[in-house]
């Protein structure tokens, strides 16, 4: 212990005997460990963005469909409500709330203009029923019996319609038959995605499964979750409980996110990993200019009685002094970065591409203290492993040798 | 007390494609408390055999006893503790850490020795006091002569009471009223302490305090002599903390 405590004053000593060095170095580990945990912050936050922006847009973390309803989202593909097993697995703790919907393809006309769209039939007492929209001008639907009808800004522009006026949706019932009715339109609402303010019209869920001859029968069911990615066991269970139902996760439904989530999940490892790469040369480099310069030095400490083990230990010590300032400095500066722009980081100029990717326009990023100790931990663990070399080197030098260097 | 004993001792160098031999067969006793001065032209082997006796080089041959125990053959660990346990040096060129302070130079063997820091701190004050550095020990290498250096890795040397103190040109990089000092302060410490000092040196000054002077050349003993040897100063009256270098 005393003997490390010697080590430790020689190694902060030597740490600062070149200190426009160790200040360079210093500086790299910092904005390196930055990099990684500012930028993996700022992915996590737009991952997190667009898993809400999809969950909301689907909408729902779990959907229970008709099997063949995903091949064909017709009426035909239609099932009753869930009964009392279903019933008892949906008032489950990692259930916090569900909604049964009405969705069916159908023709939207106005007396200017018509266009196909996606007819939701919603009931306003359950969750989501706009999905994640905002309602822009008029009002709500009231009841699932509201005979009003809800469209987006983006559809009413290109309808030529507006709050007030009536439009006409057709669609077919069970037996194929067209089947058609006016709805007054009450509420027009803004999306984040333009294609959802195009394509996306509610009514009340009651007054569609009239309109449509359904009975009660409902096209799907949408679950919200407590947990956003752990969904494998809630699904599984729910399975059991509707065997005759297809049950899909969010990352099934929209392939495209669940993969854009799991490549960003890889990639903020490869990120920390190629940061890592381009430091530890300056790391290693910076360590071997130091054991170079202090080579008759480490042959004296040896010719005094020092061990080879303690060369090494204290050339050790050294890199973790270099690192762990570097790893405070970076984390500092990653606390002040984040807290600068807490309110997210208006990123409307891409935001075009970013929608495409299922992203709002004001990116949030999301500080995950896993993410903190992973790069932390990379840095420190591997940036020693990698000194680890050049210190055994360094003990293994031979005294005589090394004190004649000059 | 310790004795050194050298039986047979070779050791063979390549260079630029020859072999020389740096040790040749020697053979060697030195009692314990004595003044041993080896000398001889460049080359000639004082510097090997101090190094070997040191256990910084292994011979290749032989066999060297410092006290009961054989250290041709100990491994590194234990020759490293031996040094730090038995052996001081005293290098031409000074050879302080530069980064620590004239007491922390002191202290540092005693640190890897595991003495607690009260101690470390008297025994340190107290030597540097006695090589004649006291008010000097907060001072870094940097700030310090060329003849206080020398003081500073003599105290360095001589706190943890080794047996046997091993300098190698000592005086070299030192002008003469400093070398003449340090020489003085190397025999006090052998007629006070009864350290054992062998010095390596081809300085004639030097060689006119030893008590015995062995001459070498080509790896080999050449002549064996024991002499009066000067007279230190302090026997003179006049205490080491008197005198500045």
């Amino acid at each position: 212990m005393k003997q490390l405590q010697t080590l430790s004053t020689l190694a902060w000593r030597n740490l600062w005997r070149n200190y426009r060095r160790t200040l360079i170095m210093t500086s790299a580990i910092a904005l390196g460990v930055w990099a990684m945990i500012f930028m993996t912050a700022m992915l996590r936050g737009m991952m997190a963005d667009m898993i809400t922006q999809g969950v909301n847009n689907l909408p729902g973390h779990i959907q229970l469909h008709h099997p063949e309803y995903r091949a064909d989202p017709s009426i035909v593909n239609r099932f009753a409500p869930p009964g009392d097993e279903l019933l008892e697995q949906l008032n489950q703790a990692d259930i916090k709330s569900w909604s049964a919907r009405v969705r069916v393809p159908a023709v939207i006309a106005s007396e200017r203009a018509s266009r196909g769209v996606n007819l939701i039939g919603v009931d306003p007492a359950e969750p989501l029923p706009l999905d994640g929209n905002l309602l822009k001008d008029g009002r709500s639907l009231e009841t699932e019996s509201d005979r009003g009808l809800i469209m987006g800004a983006k559809l009413a522009e290109r309808l030529e319609t507006r709050l007030g006026k009536r439009v006409v949706l057709m669609s077919q019932d069970p037996d194929n038959n067209v089947v058609d009715r006016g709805f007054r339109v009450v509420g027009i609402f803004e999306s984040e995605l333009s294609a959802t303010e195009e394509n996306q019209v509610y009514a009340g869920r009651a007054t569609l499964q009239k309109m449509l001859r359904m009975d009660q029968k409902i096209s799907e069911l949408v679950i919200l979750t407590e947990e956003q990615r752990l969904l494998q066991p809630t699904v599984e269970r729910l399975a059991q409980s509707a065997p005759h139902l297809e049950v899909l996760p969010w990352y099934e439904l929209d392939r495209f996110l669940g993969t854009s989530v799991e490549t960003f999940d890889g990639f903020s490892m490869v990120f920390i990993v190629v940061i890592f790469l381009a430091l530890s040369f300056g790391l290693v480099n910076t360590l071997v200019m130091a054991i170079f310069e202090r080579t008759r030095e480490i042959g004296l400490m040896q010719a005094l009685g020092m061990t080879p083990a303690s060369i090494c230990v204290q050339i050790l010590l050294e890199a973790m002094m270099l690192l762990l300032i570097g790893l405070l400095v970076g984390n500092a500066l990653v606390l002040l970065s984040l807290h600068s722009i807490k309110d997210g980081l208006d990123i409307s100029g891409v935001a075009e591409g970013m929608a495409l990717m299922g992203a709002g326009s004001v990116l949030k990023p999301a500080l995950h203290t896993l993410d903190v100790i992973r790069a932390n931990g990379v840095v420190l663990v591997l940036g020693i492993v990698a000194c680890a070399l050049p210190a055994w080197q360094a003990s293994r030098l031979d005294p005589i040798t090394t004190m004649n260097h000059t | 007390m310790t004795s050194i004993l050298c039986q047979q001792l070779c050791k063979t160098f390549e260079q630029g494609g020859s072999l020389i031999k740096g040790l040749d067969h020697v053979d060697l006793s030195i009692e314990p408390g004595e003044f041993v001065c080896l000398s001889g032209p460049s080359g000639s082997g004082k510097t090997t055999l101090l190094n070997a006796l040191g256990g910084l080089d292994t011979p290749d041959q032989g066999e060297i006893t410092i006290g009961d125990q054989r250290i041709d053959q100990l491994s590194k660990k234990q020759l490293a503790h031996l040094r730090l346990q038995k052996i001081g040096f005293v290098f031409q060129a000074f050879n302080l850490v530069p980064v620590l302070s004239a007491r922390e130079n002191v202290e540092f063997v005693m640190q890897l020795q595991g003495i607690d820091k009260a101690e470390r701190r008297q025994r340190s004050d107290t030597i540097l006091a006695e090589v004649g550095l006291a008010g000097l020990e907060q001072r870094r290498p940097a700030q310090l002569s060329g003849g206080q250096q020398q003081r500073v890795a003599v105290a360095r040397a001589i706190v943890s009471n080794p047996v046997l103190v091993l300098a190698d040109e000592p005086t070299a990089n030192l002008d003469s009223n400093s070398a003449s000092q340090l020489m003085d302060l190397f025999q006090q410490l052998n007629q006070k302490r009864g350290i054992t000092f062998v010095i390596a040196t081809h300085d004639q000054r030097v060689m006119s305090y030893c008590r015995r002077l062995i001459r070498m050349q080509d790896g080999r003993i050449v002549s064996d002599e024991t002499q009066p040897g000067k007279i230190a100063l302090q026997s003179e009256g006049v205490a080491p903390q008197e005198q500045a270098l």
